[in-house]
């Protein structure tokens, strides 16, 4: 049914992100710019793609870190364009996709309080698709009570903050707690949306999320392996939706080493596969690398479908994903140590 | 939420039903409840209306079926162009194939409109001496299938070129040797909606009002 009504609100967004999306880079100008001696050169190289002069008003020494922003200035401009003209539900959805961005800058931020650094310092280094205006005033809170009576509480993540509000102080390791549980109430929000809309938008768009909450569980639990952190603080991480909900989670919960964790992901087909062919040796590539490939492959095949919502995430993960290739590969020739070139994700072919 | 079914369904069924027990209710209170029947709605109303709504169905819902199919292309012709210019013009066709299906609504409007008389016998047709003749009463059911066949034809036609339409665009923005081959898929939907106008001709084929003497 969703076909017949898609078009009437929301037809010309999905034409006009399938045409940014044939922009992509595909293999053989990865290889080019692989090849590429010098930063300029990729700069020109960069300019027959269909980013075209993005990078023509910088001044000479180009640095890495500006290559990285003017990337992004790009798909936050599509983005914006695209959002500013959306009606409910798509806005809505679009919103979503910024909230993400936004806990980072939260907690970007307050890690910069804690390390007494300067708010104008940091505010730069926040990514752009997550600025909000209370972002600015951030600085002043000092336990988690302030942080969301003062900042927080007029904005769209307030309903997450409920989870975290118990902790008293923000510190080191508060702060990575606070991360992990704002997303998980972020992911679960999503999901939930998702699914009330339907049709094909929960089909493409909730194998993506649940393989996310599936990925922050794995990377949780192997993060905290050494750290102070309790089985039962581990579990209260998780986002409760996946494959590895309900049952995979609890045995995760009461890993306590590598091995286990494999021997967990043994019983789901896709993440046998991943564990067994993922190594820290030096031709392979590590668990992380084979997490955004499994992800790469998922955003792209949201696009062979129509008249859904999973175009627009799968088009911001696939351009974000882009941003990190390009700067992975000036990385490399910037450092003159074209060894590891070759470990970007290659999206389309 | 507009287009909720559930929403519309009950209310439209609500509608029915008080009407229903709301003409009953006053034919039995007005001396009339021997009248309540199928078999009286039939045999009295007139054909004329049969007719005339007939018409009224095969142009209207022909021209919802062009305009949904020419929004659910339009639009993905637009959003496809901004990257890809150069698939503008090839893919008005498929706008030209949903402006076809309110053409054929048209078309039979007129053919129905022309045998569409009085009746010879009875100068003042509102002054029935009698009952209507059968084969009045015939036309008067055969203009209404037909305006009732060719609009709902004419309807899933429109909508099937406009989302074949939609993905013709998208494609072609993506690779332009994909159009031509969509553009079968389109030609082949846009029979459908042929064969409704066809079948309604046939409905009607040889009856006019006023033939009995």
């Amino acid at each position: 049914m969703e076909s017949l009504f898609y078009n009437m609100t929301d037809g010309y967004f999905e034409g006009l992100v399938r045409g940014f999306r044939s922009g992509i880079l595909r293999r053989p100008e990865y290889l080019t710019l692989s090849q590429c001696d010098t930063l300029e050169d990729l700069k020109l190289h960069l300019g027959t793609t269909s980013y075209g002069n993005f990078l023509s008003n910088e001044p000479s020494p180009l640095a890495v870190s500006t290559i990285d922003s003017k990337l992004k200035e790009k798909l936050v401009n599509e983005f914006q364009h695209i959002r500013n003209q959306a009606v409910d539900p798509l806005a809505k959805f679009l919103d979503y996709i910024s909230y993400s961005y936004m806990i980072d800058n939260i907690i970007l931020l307050i890690t910069g309080t804690l390390h007494d650094r300067d708010v104008s310092e940091l505010l730069p280094k926040c990514h752009p698709l997550g600025m909000f205006d209370e972002l600015k005033t951030l600085s002043i809170a000092s336990n988690s009570e302030e942080l969301y009576n003062s900042v927080l509480v007029d904005t769209p993540l307030a309903p997450y903050f409920l989870d975290c509000i118990k902790r008293e102080d923000l510190d080191e390791i508060n702060v990575e707690i606070i991360r992990n549980t704002l997303y998980r109430a972020y992911l679960e929000d999503f999901y939930k949306f998702c699914k009330e809309i339907g049709g094909a938008t929960a089909d493409v768009m909730c194998e993506i999320l649940e393989f996310e909450a599936d990925r922050r569980a794995f990377n949780i639990t192997i993060n905290s392996f050494g750290t102070e952190l309790t089985k039962e603080d581990r579990m209260k991480l998780y986002p409760q939706m996946g494959k590895l909900y309900p049952s995979g989670l609890k045995m995760l919960a009461d890993c306590s080493d590598y091995d286990e964790v494999t021997r967990v992901a043994a019983y789901y087909a896709e993440y046998k596969q991943m564990f067994e062919s993922s190594g820290s040796g030096p031709g392979e590539k590590t668990l992380e690398d084979k997490f955004f490939e499994y992800e790469a492959k998922l955003n792209v095949n949201a696009f062979m479908h129509q008249f859904h919502y999973g175009v627009y995430y799968s088009f911001v993960k696939l351009r974000e994903q882009e941003c990190r290739n390009i700067v992975w590969i000036s990385e490399c020739i910037a450092q003159k140590n074209k060894s590891k070139v070759d470990n970007y994700v290659n999206l389309l072919n | 939420e507009i287009m909720a079914v559930s929403t519309w369904f009950w209310g439209i069924l609500i509608l029915i039903s008080t009407l229903f027990v709301g003409v009953g209710t006053w034919m039995c209170i007005t001396n009339q409840g021997y009248r309540f029947t199928l078999d009286e709605f039939l045999l009295t109303t007139s054909p004329y209306m049969w007719a005339s709504v007939g018409i009224s169905i095969a142009i209207a819902i022909s021209v919802v079926g062009a305009a949904w199919g020419i929004f659910l292309t339009g639009s993905s012709i637009l959003g496809g162009g901004v990257m890809a210019p150069r698939i503008k013009t090839k893919n008005l066709i498929s706008i030209i194939f949903c402006e076809a299906v309110a053409i054929y609504g048209i078309i039979l409007a007129i053919v129905f409109s022309n045998s569409f008389k009085l009746y010879e016998k009875h100068p003042d047709p509102l002054q029935y001496s009698g009952s209507i003749p059968s084969d009045d009463l015939t036309t008067g059911y055969s203009m209404f299938a037909g305006g009732v066949t060719t609009g709902l034809c004419n309807l899933v036609c429109g909508i099937c070129v406009g989302i074949v339409g939609s993905g013709a665009a998208l494609a072609d923005a993506q690779n332009a040797s994909l159009f031509v081959k969509i553009l079968v898929v389109e030609i082949f939907g846009s029979a459908i909606g042929l064969f409704g106008i066809i079948i309604a001709i046939i409905q009607t084929q040889g009856r006019s009002f006023g033939k009995t003497n």
